[in-house]
């Protein structure tokens, strides 16, 4: 019969019906319906596994606290393990599946794990598997971990996209419910900026699932209307499916917003989820609170769920979970349960209250002093074992029972700044401390107030007390019931298990061998039995947990202490962590001015930070990297190169202290070099240690352009900045980055300068413009900038036009100068060149070298200070023994070198005693037609000549090398000044 | 003579428009971008010459409109200078004549690209992108924020007109960007 337990009302749509199917099984349910609703609606209580001994469990709430009825929702890519049902919203489609199960839910071959329980209890595995010891990481452990689990991740990409975001207003609240919508309302109507957050599909909260009267209304209808109210103000933002996750520091909030999770699939291009950032100047916690179940034996069957949740299943969803119903409470709300049951027609069969006297209720049967001992039911309840209050035992059959052991408010946001919560008698749970992030108040049963004209007015009260308000709504007329409760946290009777955390699986027992082994302290016994460790965070679990530990160890509650929360207050998708950074849109990209140019070449591209560098430009027939790289060197060496070097950091410095602040930071002078020259120059650290280096031409008095490494453009220009504002805010000095306006193309070789007077307006003869000449000039009447520096060793310039022009400018140069067969080479060929000229680039500039290792130690002048001067004279920095730059070629030219090989003296053993320094660069020259590298040798400057070992025991190498100046290629640089 | 032909940000000859749903997105090369900072303790002649040569200098977090000037506030005594490019591609050159030594200008036209956003209302668009509080800043706000890891400035103009400059050399994946976020609405 298709949804045999669903009875009257409810806030479900009955003229239409969603079909879905649970473990294949096709049933019926209404928008409206949580999973568990319409699977309880169908009369399905048996939804999941247990974590550990694979017991059969159904829901055992109706919200996000559930820790039982956990399933994979969805298929392929869209797989969701872990999903509450309690709070999966039914959409026409929707496909469940049970998890950590074999075969099936119903026959769990793993539940064999219940019937050896005494080999899981905690610690057990620990203590136990010691022998051999190898064998726990390859066997035990492996083991353990099969038989223990939740569900199954899927192994295909997740095929929607995430968005994230940022929201400000003036008051963020959290939670729909009475509390929350008064708070919303009285802020709102004072034209506020109000976000009202809540999880739920539905506002109106625990309003939804009662049916109390607030002002002339049902509670829920009385809901109804407020949001109403609220989505009429202007100032005010509704969010429903939207989770508060976490309070973070400066009034910052982050929720999930499950945009399109109550859809078969999310509308195209449109998100699945968002996580948002929420900017508030004040909060209200009004998130109410979780009701808490009451250990006794074999408490965890399917159709024993807690009393509110029973209460909330008949009155939301019309759903009854089970025929013959019972109540177990230690409260009056349990009680609560019992009347809109019966009212509902449902037989009531007994309500077993564990405290004594007190008036009983009008036509139930209802057992004063008494307690539940022990259920049975294989996979759902079928009977509950009552121990009287005479002592006498009865076995009453039913097929779902209500527990009820009192209410904890949902303090977790207020404790993510780790303020730990106290505990209050009167109502036997936690309330937020004083402590809490500031600017957020508490209302409502979050803050312990129980009672619904509680809610409302703490509500209206935090809006008032957050703004000062002075004209504020009146609060409609609702109940004022008190709470009494007289504590039962378990029942002690017999030997079985009774849990408290049922998604861990963690039991009174459990608690009891924490105690005995000396766990007490809350965090001890937490990390000793997992309480509390699950997805759930052990919302329904671990305040009895701990009290469990109380009664054990003779101390009071509020003594014992509780542990508190972190984020996320619910699990949160990795995907909406990482919003849309995934796969290639995981970070931006840079693209350099001739980047078009090169992929219609079929280039090659690296990427060096956020840019896409031409790494080698392949010609026809070339089906190897070599021969590609080779032939730009070769052809770079033999006539003329070109190379995009746009990406080489450009800081603009200007001011009538420019030169004095450039003497500063460079460890070399700059304030005597001419207008219309440039410098390479060494910039420290403040230990002394080389940061950066680059070429800084005097473009005008006060002018400056300095250039810098492509990985150090950010980090120059911001140290820059910190000595500008920081260090000498005296100083006349502007900085402004160029790198982008520019593009910017080395040519390079020995036809460089016969190309670029088909391309530059001015006289460029080497009378006209020297080497390490820099000046503004024009290209066709453009305006552009020519410096000739070479960092291959070949006569090379710059040339710099507006951006725009870069593409057109590289075109332009390849067309004008064809007689010469420009090639354009990449950031390979661009290496081979520098290494073989011995210029430091990134494997030498590797944060730890100083300038004397570099041989650059004369560029630290002491005639003027600079940063890092002082300390590059450390001793130790100036050891004569210390590493120097060396060039390397094996004397065999067929070996092979590898970047990170070590060096060894002939005939020692290799060990880190003996290590002589590492090669910091290799490459494969075309030139010397063999490998050479650069490396960091011990007195390197004295080894020159000599033969050593290159040793590289992950690669296997053990090859011998010739020590070699680091200038391999034209050492008295006659090409470069050519 | 060489004569070099301009490529726009996203490597075309004419600058991008988009439309999606009720926004557009209008890629601007007809716009001239030079910084303006004062030279130390000669704030006073700058703001003489700023006077004479119709260079609005806003306070912080301001935008101005001027003709043929315009200007936005990006730090103390810092703002950049718009104009259109048609008539002022040596916007540099122009303000250096304007304000001789009395500040450090610098040509920044083609170190950022320019996108004007259109809607009714940019705010939803806008909350994906940055943690700008967009509705509630005022027409003519201007300030350094965060898109996609990238560095912006935004302008807004209006409820409904916004401006935002991005690295040039990133301007694809701005515009993904931004793109994504209208997709994720309309």
């Amino acid at each position: 019969m298709t949804q045999s337990h669903r009875i009257e009302g409810g806030q479900i749509d009955r003229s239409k019906t969603l079909r879905f199917t649970f473990d294949g099984i096709p049933y019926q349910g209404h928008p409206g319906d949580t999973l568990a609703s319409a699977l309880l609606a169908n009369g399905v209580r048996l939804m999941g596994r247990s974590f550990k001994y694979h017991r059969p469990r159904g829901p055992l709430s109706a919200g996000s606290e559930e820790p039982n009825a956990l399933v994979e929702l969805r298929s392929g890519g869209r797989q969701e393990p872990n999903t509450r049902a309690t709070v999966a919203e039914l959409y026409e489609g929707l496909t469940a599946s049970s998890q950590n199960r074999w075969p099936s839910l119903r026959f769990d071959a793993m539940g064999i794990n219940d019937k050896l329980s005494t080999f899981f209890a905690a610690g057990f595995y620990y203590k136990t598997f010691m022998w051999p010891k190898s064998f726990w990481e390859k066997l035990y452990e492996p083991i353990i971990r099969r038989a223990a689990g939740l569900g199954s991740v899927t192994r295909e990409e997740d095929p929607d996209a995430y968005d994230k975001g940022f929201l400000h207003c003036d008051l963020l609240v959290i939670g729909a419910g009475p509390a929350g919508l008064m708070a919303a309302l009285t802020a709102g109507q004072a034209g506020k900026r109000v976000i009202l957050a809540d999880e739920d599909f539905r506002m109106g909260g625990r309003l939804n699932a009662e049916t109390f009267a607030v002002g002339d209304s049902q509670g829920a209808d009385w809901a109804t209307a407020t949001v109403a109210e609220l989505a009429s103000l202007p100032n005010v933002r509704l969010m429903t499916r939207t989770t508060v996750v976490g309070a973070f520091d400066h009034g910052i909030y982050s929720a999930v917003e499950r945009v399109s999770d109550h859809l078969p699939t999310p509308a195209k291009g449109k998100p699945r989820q968002v996580l948002w950032r929420i900017y508030t100047g004040k909060a209200i916690l009004a998130g109410g609170a979780t009701e808490r179940p009451i250990a006794f034996e074999n408490n965890d069957r399917p159709g024993i769920m807690l009393s509110g949740a029973l209460r909330a299943y008949a009155n939301r969803w019309g759903v009854k979970a089970g025929e013959r119903v019972a109540v177990f409470t230690n409260n009056d709300d349990g009680l609560r349960t019992a009347i809109d049951l019966q009212a509902k027609g449902i037989d009531v069969v007994a309500v077993i209250d564990s405290r004594d006297g007190g008036d009983l209720l009008p036509g139930i049967r209802h057992l004063r002093g008494a307690d539940v001992i022990d259920t049975s039911g294989k996979l759902g309840l079928t009977s509950i074992t009552v121990r009287q209050g005479n002592g006498r035992s009865e076995t009453i059959a039913l097929n779902a029972l209500g527990i009820s052991g009192g209410w904890n408010p949902n303090v977790n946001i207020h404790s993510h700044h780790r303020s730990r919560p106290v505990y209050d008698p009167t109502i036997a749970a936690f309330v937020p401390g004083q402590d809490g992030p500031p600017g957020l108040l508490v209302a409502g049963a979050a803050a312990g107030q129980m009672s619904t004209h509680a809610a409302l007015k703490t509500g209206r009260d935090a809006a008032i007390a957050a703004f000062d308000l002075t004209t504020v709504p009146d609060l409609p007329q609702a109940e004022d019931a008190p709470v009494k409760i007289t504590p039962l946290w378990h029942v002690a009777h017999g030997k079985g298990r009774a849990w408290i955390d049922q998604q861990n699986d963690v039991t009174v027992k459990d608690v009891q061998l924490a105690k005995q082994e000396n766990f007490t302290s809350v965090e001890h016994l937490k990390r000793y039995t997992t309480l509390g460790m699950a997805t759930d965070q052990g919302k329904t679990g671990n305040v009895i947990g701990l009290a469990v530990m109380a009664e054990l160890t003779g101390r009071s509650i509020p003594e014992t202490g509780t542990t508190i929360y972190r984020p996320p207050y619910t699990p949160v998708a990795l995907g909406a962590l990482a919003g849309r950074s995934r796969g290639r849109e995981f970070k931006p990209f840079r693209l350099t001015p001739s980047h078009h140019w090169a992929r219609e070449q079929g280039a090659t591209f690296v990427e060096v930070g956020n840019w896409l560098r031409t790494q080698w430009v392949p010609k026809p027939g070339e089906t190897e990297w070599r021969q590609s790289v080779d032939r730009e060197v070769l052809a770079t060496r033999k006539s003329v190169g070109i190379c995009d070097v746009t990406t080489l950091g450009k800081i603009d410095i200007q001011g009538t202290d420019a030169g004095a602040f450039l003497d500063r930071v460079y460890a070399n002078t700059f304030s005597t070099l001419a207008v219309g020259k440039c410098r390479y120059g060494l910039m420290l650290r403040e230990d002394g240690i080389v940061f950066d280096d680059g070429t800084t031409a005097r473009m005008g008095q006060n002018e400056y352009v300095m250039t810098t490494t492509t990985a150090n453009a950010v980090t120059v220009f911001r140290h820059l900045e910190f000595c500008r504002q920081c260090l000498w805010p005296e100083m006349d000095v502007q900085l402004i980055s160029t790198t982008e306006a520019w593009a910017q193309f080395s040519v390079a070789g020995p036809n460089a300068r016969k190309l670029l007077e088909k391309i530059v307006d001015q006289d460029i003869s080497d009378a006209a413009f020297p080497y390490m000449a820099a000046g503004n000039i024009t290209v066709g009447g453009l305006r552009a900038r020519l410096f000739r520096i070479s960092f291959s060793g070949e006569l090379a310039y710059e040339i710099a036009v507006p951006t725009r022009y870069g593409d057109a400018l590289l075109r332009e140069m390849l067309a004008k100068g064809a007689e010469y067969d420009p090639i354009v080479y990449g950031t390979e060929a661009l290496g081979v060149m520098r290494i073989e000229k011995g210029h430091v680039a990134g494997g030498e500039l590797n944060g730890t070298s100083t300038a004397l290792n570099m041989g650059l130690g004369k560029m630290v002048s002491k005639k003027k200070d600079s940063i890092g001067m002082v300390l590059s004279q450390r001793e130790g920095l100036t050891d004569e023994d210390g590493y120097r730059l060396v060039g390397v070629r094996p004397v065999d030219p067929k070996a092979s070198l590898t970047a990170g090989s070590h060096f060894l003296e002939k005939g020692v053993a290799p060990m880190a005693a003996n290590d002589g320094g590492w090669l910091t660069s290799k490459v494969s020259s075309p030139h010397l037609g063999c490998d050479i590298a650069l490396g960091y040798l011990k007195a390197g400057d004295r080894k020159i000549g000599q033969r050593m070992r290159i040793v590289n025991l992950l690669a296997g190498l053990d090859t011998e090398v010739e020590i070699i100046s680091p200038h391999m290629f034209d050492p008295e640089g006659e090409r470069l000044r050519g | 003579m060489v004569s070099l032909q301009s490529l726009t940000a996203l490597g075309k000859r004419e600058a991008t428009i988009v439309t999606h749903g009720p926004m557009t997105i209008t890629e601007r090369t007809d716009v001239a971008l030079a910084s303006l900072a004062a030279r130390k303790g000669r704030m006073a002649d700058l703001d003489k010459a700023a006077k004479a040569a119709g260079v609005p200098l806003p306070g912080p977090a301001t935008h101005r409109t001027g003709t043929p000037y315009s200007a936005f506030w990006t730090a103390p005594e810092i703002w950049f200078v718009e104009a259109p490019y048609a008539t002022h591609e040596l916007i540099a050159d122009l303000l250096k004549t304007a304000f001789g030594e009395s500040a450090s200008i610098t040509e920044q036209t083609d170190a950022w690209v320019a996108f004007d956003l259109a809607a009714a209302d940019l705010t939803p668009v806008l909350e994906r992108l940055c943690n700008v509080d967009f509705s509630f800043v005022p027409a003519g706000y201007a300030t350094r924020t965060v898109m996609e890891h990238l560095g912006v400035y935004l302008i807004k103009h209006d409820l409904g007109a916004a401006r935002i400059y991005g690295p040039r050399s990133s301007a694809e994946s701005l515009l993904h960007a931004i793109k994504t976020a209208a997709h994720s609405l309309w």
